[in-house]
């Protein structure tokens, strides 16, 4: 599937191609520092990439215009794999990608809004995310601004009530112009989430609180469009959640089999395997 | 509640009685504070609001089911487009706020004082504070001014809220104070925690300095006096005018230091005041002497190594009891006869 048109053109690369590029960036960040989300950052590489290169409306030189669609990361660890996409949409340029993590870099270990042009919100402290989108949405129905709020949040996070204050206030407040993203990979720092706090039914429990639900195959990059265009082209007065439901590492099998993955432990000389790996399964 | 206090509740209670009989009638429902000679003013802070926003867009005002006992209601019912019923939900009623301050709006948002500091602690921190965002956080029942117990009595928010980086905090003594803080607040371009005087509120500290206006960040000497120096804020400063009054006539001559801002603290006017002459140095808040506007001062001073005699007039560092606030007021030691009689000890 070929890229949407974007604000400043066409582009003739594919979502596929865009989602391996992220991967390769991310697993380089994680290179430079030895370690990293990096995990989570090939789980999430088709959402992003549908995301930045499909559903999001933005200008590269431009990460404050007003017209821009927000892109909320309430998942602070997931900068990694937000950097990656940031930079492969020229919003942060690509030469900074080796001082990932390092003393004065624009690109810390944890996202934060004072830190990077394209972070929207100082995400890390977990169940935060939705609830800044909420205030953001209702900001931009004020202003008649038909820009939208994404935020990206992970299954941990349904664990914070916070989360679900903020999912009855979207739906209190009408707002169609929210669309929350949940990587469901069943990982967190303990172990399995199901296994943390009972998350079952998951879409049915949104669909409950009053949203528009759907769960995919997260790292299906027809499902993923497929699931952006149904959330967008909902005229139903309310909120949308789309959950994605991902592998950890994915595109590197040998990491995909490890048994713990929220901190995937990759050893000095495996970066580079691992990078090999990846260039084998490069989109033609 | 102490544990000598937990073993009392199997004692049986007789109603008490008046002395020249009938039932002696005093009440814990949460009221307007006692403010004996005063004039009031009702819901300083909601009609301050209303003002200001007529005259600026970006003024939105949001609740989590407390509008009615924050006084926002007024600005509820002469503005609902821009009043946002949050629900009894605390850490959405900050988000949202922090959200909408991404988008430029000023956000007012109301709640109890024990709410926004224990409960949305979290999201103050990290949507507002640490983003700079200019969220006005303003709570009602700060310190003891209700009856409720320690669910309702918020007496170390000044303690959390004083270690949060670039929060602003203002501690108003009466109507006065709260009509002033509104606008200054809102044109302070970052977070504000304010603490809340609601309902009828008292018209104090015109009536002891004709000219006095709020100015955000600076402590104003109210009276001045030769034998004490107490600084002051919240409504301590109007017990504090009260109690000089009364020292008057015994020929103590009491000045009063009024200190809304507890952060960042006027130390500038406080070690000028309190480096002239002799004085004993009183502090008096309506907060834990634990973390507030008095070891904000003691540490102002012995930084500067300005150090009068120095005591502290405060809540003890406990659980406080229930019950009607004149009687608590006297217990814990800030009713105007109790800080007399604290200060006559001293001297």
């Amino acid at each position: 599937m070929t890229a949407a048109p974007r604000e400043g053109g066409l582009s003739n690369v594919s979502l596929h191609q865009r989602a391996w590029n992220i991967r390769r960036k991310a697993l380089l960040m994680g290179e430079v520092q030895g370690q990293g989300y990096i995990g989570q950052a090939l789980g999430v590489a088709d959402v992003l990439a549908v995301s930045y290169f499909h559903a999001l409306t933005y200008r590269p030189d431009d990460p404050e215009w007003e017209g821009r669609d927000r892109f909320l990361l309430s998942i602070g660890h997931y900068a990694i794999a937000l950097y990656a996409v940031l930079m492969e949409a020229g919003i942060l340029p690509e030469d900074e990608l080796e001082t990932y993590g390092m003393d004065d870099s624009r690109m810390p270990m944890s996202g934060m809004a004072s830190y990077t042009p394209g972070m929207e919100i100082t995400g890390g402290s977990l169940g935060q995310g939705l609830g800044i989108a909420v205030g953001m949405a209702m900001g931009l129905k004020r202003k008649q601004n038909p820009a939208l709020v994404y935020n990206l949040m992970s299954d941990g996070e349904l664990g914070e009530g916070s989360t679900w204050e903020a999912a009855m206030s979207a739906v209190q407040h009408r707002l169609d112009n929210l669309i929350c993203l949940v990587d469901f990979n069943d990982q967190q720092a303990d172990g399995k989430t199901t296994a943390a706090l009972a998350q079952v039914p998951e879409e049915a429990k949104w669909a409950a609180f009053g949203w528009h639900a759907q769960r995919v195959d997260g790292n299906d990059i027809d499902a993923v469009v497929a699931a952006f265009d149904a959330a967008r082209a909902l005229s139903e007065p309310k909120p949308r959640v789309i959950i994605f439901d991902t592998t950890m590492c994915k595109g590197v099998p040998f990491l995909e089999n490890r048994e713990i993955t929220h901190f995937v432990r990759v050893e000095a000389d495996e970066w580079g395997k691992a990078l090999a790996v990846l260039e084998e399964g490069k989109p033609q | 509640m102490t544990l000598e206090s937990m073993a009392r509740k199997y004692e049986p209670r007789p109603t008490p009685m008046r002395a020249g009989g009938g039932r002696l009638t005093t009440s814990a429902m949460i009221a307007s504070l006692d403010a004996e000679g005063y004039e009031a003013v009702v819901a300083p802070f909601g009609h301050a609001l209303v003002n200001l926003a007529r005259k600026d867009e970006r003024i939105v005002g949001l609740s989590a089911d407390l509008s009615k006992y924050t006084d926002l209601h007024v600005f509820a019912q002469a503005m609902p487009d821009r009043f946002y019923q949050m629900g009894m939900a605390e850490q959405v009623l900050v988000s949202a706020a922090a959200g909408l301050a991404r988008e430029g709006f000023i956000p007012f948002a109301t709640t109890y004082a024990v709410f926004a500091s224990r409960r949305a602690y979290d999201f103050i921190a990290m949507a507002i504070a640490e983003e700079n965002l200019p969220v006005k956080i303003v709570c009602a029942l700060p310190g003891l001014t209700t009856g409720y117990g320690p669910s309702h009595q918020a007496t170390e928010d000044l303690a959390i809220f004083r270690g949060l980086p670039n929060l602003t905090i203002v501690d108003p003594c009466d109507a006065c104070d709260i009509a002033g803080m509104v606008p200054a607040i809102a044109g302070h371009d970052g977070p504000v925690y304010a603490r809340l005087l609601r309902g009828r509120v008292p018209q104090v500290l015109t009536r002891h300095k004709p000219d006095y206006r709020f100015q955000l960040g600076k402590a104003q000497l109210i009276r001045d006096g030769r034998d004490v120096l107490v600084v002051s804020s919240g409504f301590m400063t109007m017990r504090a005018l009260d109690a000089a009054e009364r020292l008057a006539a015994d020929g103590i001559d009491v000045a009063v230091l009024h200190a809304p801002t507890i952060k960042p603290l006027d130390t500038a006017t406080i070690l000028a005041e309190a480096g002239r002459g002799g004085r004993l140095l009183v502090t008096a808040e309506n907060h834990s002497l634990v973390g507030g506007l008095g070891e904000a001062v003691a540490r102002t001073l012995l930084e500067a190594g300005v150090t009068p005699r120095f005591r502290m007039i405060g809540l003890p560092d406990a659980f406080l009891e229930a019950g009607a606030l004149p009687t608590l007021h006297d217990m814990y030691g800030i009713s105007v006869a109790r800080v007399v009689e604290q200060i006559r000890g001293w001297l």
